[in-house]
């Protein structure tokens, strides 16, 4: 009983505080321009998921064999491709994909990394040693390879790349969250917590995972940029999404045919990964800046 | 071994790696396993008769229980025996040295011209933090980062060799030039200069410049962090102070005081860096037709290939622990701090 009423004060205390952080690091990250630049592009693609199909001037998988492989017009503003799909149409349908992805990819990655950073850090010795040793096996590969061949192992599609995304991206979420707590696991709190008789199940969930939230939120949000060019490496080589699907480097791959004849085809999808990944880079960076005190004062 | 201190840390990450490597090897053969290839089916051929497929099915071990199928993938690796592609029908290992070749003359090149991008480009970062050097440097750098490589390869492919004609296209030389010159260390540089076929030297040169300068621009963005912040630590130190204040140049200041001071950070950094264009050339082989490891692989998952893919992907973890190793120990020989 005792300690439930701790654990809430915690939470109402800590909660205002968070937010005002969030504003906070929202206004900074406004003040620079490259990471306003991520900020509107960040706001651009989740509004064109949102209404793609209303924004759309055409169906896009709707063929129109008539009108193959036409150069961008004001009919067709990026081009037909060679099945005279709109090729702008099928971009803004693919954002919703991309955004996908990236949703599924980080709600999957933050509690399994969160999971198992948290009780590596809390139990310490042999668990720690042994958990450790598993993330740092996965952390020898470079993640675009660990992904290839866990996507041929289960069978090429958009689920199974996002699977296979999801298993190489957790193990620097671990590290960090194992970092985090191991920070604070000493901490007169979390003592007191023990002394109450908490277990280490409701220790971990009520008092360590949230201390760790806000870092392992950011990281994910550097990570994305990686998880969105992983997952059009796999779409290019033929192992994420399948081809009707308009997702970003699934259409390069079909555009690479008719590249020398039609640069359209290849051109803008490439155009919009490039624009989606700097921008969580660059907004990555500025949130690195933001949230490094000595920055923080000086501006 | 005068130290007792230092043999015990080696013994522990002796240990270590030994831990790693087991583990990497479990995670292949999970792979192997759980891949919806038939192993028997695609030795046997569709139309085996059961007998014949009993009698292979047993011959691999596949009837033993699933430890004694991983000890007996741990002996044939512990005796170098990766099994046979399925693809070419070649051994896998001889397959993946006849390839790898290609792969690190590529990114040797790429690693040349990343460092040679990153490193001056972090310094002058560093030097100029916060004016619009610093800016315009780590935009570049974050742009790099940020491309598509399989997709900078077709647009350098479309301005460069289609448009310009500036550069070789798709593959390693001219079609002309294949078969001129004898095959003795798979490097083509090397084998064309051996063979004084400077024309092929050329065409091959021509061939790996643009590859190799996009493979290297995307690693650059990495160094160039790295050198930055390396720099930046040395900058705000005493000692450049003290060469400043006693009149010394600013170029001597930075060149020579603080950059000989973040040499071994940089080699390990780039060594680090060196493990990591293997991703990159993963795709950007497929792009440039490169007959490299890359390429490799992707044919290997397009085939279900299952010895070629679990021996590609131990092959690559396995290069990853010994960068690791070497960047480690690269710090320890010549950084007298960590002794």
């Amino acid at each position: 009983m005792l300690h439930s009423e701790t654990g809430r004060a915690g939470a109402r205390l800590r909660l205002p505080q968070g937010l005002s952080a969030f504003g906070n690091i929202l206004k900074f990250l406004w003040k620079s321009p490259t990471s306003a630049f991520g900020l509107i592009v960040l706001g651009f693609l989740i509004a064109t998921a949102l209404l793609g199909p209303l924004l759309a001037p055409y169906d896009p998988y709707a063929q129109d064999l008539q009108n193959t492989l036409q150069a961008p017009s004001t009919a067709h503003w990026f081009g037909t491709d060679e099945l005279g799909r709109d090729i702008l149409s099928r971009l803004l349908f693919g954002a919703a994909i991309t955004l996908r992805i990236i949703f599924l990819v980080t709600i999957v990655v933050g509690p399994i990394g969160m999971a198992v950073g948290t009780i590596a850090g809390y139990f310490g010795g042999r668990v720690d040693t042994v958990l450790m040793r598993i993330t740092d096996i996965f952390l020898s590969f470079p993640s675009l390879i660990l992904a290839l061949a866990f996507v041929a192992a289960l069978g090429p599609s958009l689920n199974n790349a996002i699977i296979a995304i999801a298993l190489t991206a957790w193990p620097p979420i671990a590290r960090l969250a194992r970092a985090e707590t191991l920070t604070f696991r000493k901490a007169d709190y979390i003592s007191a917590a023990r002394l109450q008789g908490a277990s280490s199940a409701r220790i971990i969930w009520k008092s360590i995972v949230p201390m760790c939230l806000p870092s392992v939120m950011i990281r994910l949000t550097l990570n994305m940029a990686t998880v969105i060019l992983t997952a059009a490496g796999l779409g290019f080589l033929g192992l994420g999404a399948q081809p009707p699907m308009p997702e970003w480097g699934a259409m390069i791959a079909t555009g690479r045919r008719y590249m020398i004849d039609s640069w359209w085809l290849v051109t803008f999808p490439g155009l919009a990964i490039l624009t989606v990944s700097l921008a969580f880079n660059l907004l990555g960076d500025g949130l690195r800046d933001a949230l490094d005190p000595k920055q923080m004062n000086r501006r | 071994m005068r130290n007792p201190r230092w043999l015990s840390a080696a013994l522990n990450q002796a240990a270590t790696i030994g831990v790693t490597l087991l583990g990497l090897l479990i995670l292949t053969f999970v792979i192997g396993r759980i891949m919806p290839v038939d192993p028997v089916r695609a030795i046997v051929g569709e139309e085996a008769t059961r007998e014949v497929y009993m009698n292979v099915y047993q011959q691999l071990g596949l009837d033993k229980p699933m430890w004694q199928q991983f000890l007996f993938y741990l002996r044939d690796v512990a005796t170098l025996d990766f099994g046979t592609s399925l693809r070419t029908g070649q051994p896998v290992l001889d397959d993946i040295l006849h390839v790898l070749p290609a792969t690190i003359e590529l990114a040797t090149f790429a690693i040349v011209i990343g460092a040679g991008i990153g490193i001056p480009l972090g310094v002058l970062a560093a030097v100029n933090k916060d004016r619009w050097q610093d800016h315009a440097i780590r935009v570049f750098s974050l742009m790099g980062h940020s491309m598509p490589i399989f997709w900078t390869g077709m647009i350098g492919l479309l301005v460069f060799y289609a448009a310009l004609g500036w550069v070789g296209g798709a593959g390693r030389m001219s079609q002309f030039y294949i078969g001129l010159v004898p095959d003795r260390t798979g490097f083509l540089l090397i084998d064309s200069a051996l063979a004084g076929e400077w024309e092929v030297f050329r065409s091959a040169v021509n061939h790996l410049i643009l590859p190799a300068a996009l493979l290297g621009y995307s690693s650059s963005a990495y160094i160039t962090r790295m050198t930055r912040s390396f720099m930046l630590d040395q900058i705000n130190q005493e000692y450049v102070t003290t060469a400043r204040v006693k009149g010394l140049s600013e170029r001597k200041t930075i060149w020579s005081h603080a950059f000989g001071n973040i040499k071994v950070q940089l080699v390990t950094i780039v060594a680090l860096a060196y493990g990591a264009l293997l991703e990159g050339a993963v795709l950007i082989e497929t792009v440039f037709a490169w007959p490299g490891f890359g390429q490799y692989l992707t044919s290997t998952l397009r085939m279900g290939d299952m010895n070629a893919l679990m021996t590609c992907v131990l092959l690559v973890g396995v290069i990853f622990i010994a960068l690791n190793l070497l960047s480690d120990l690269l710090y320890r020989v010549f950084d007298p701090r960590t002794r």
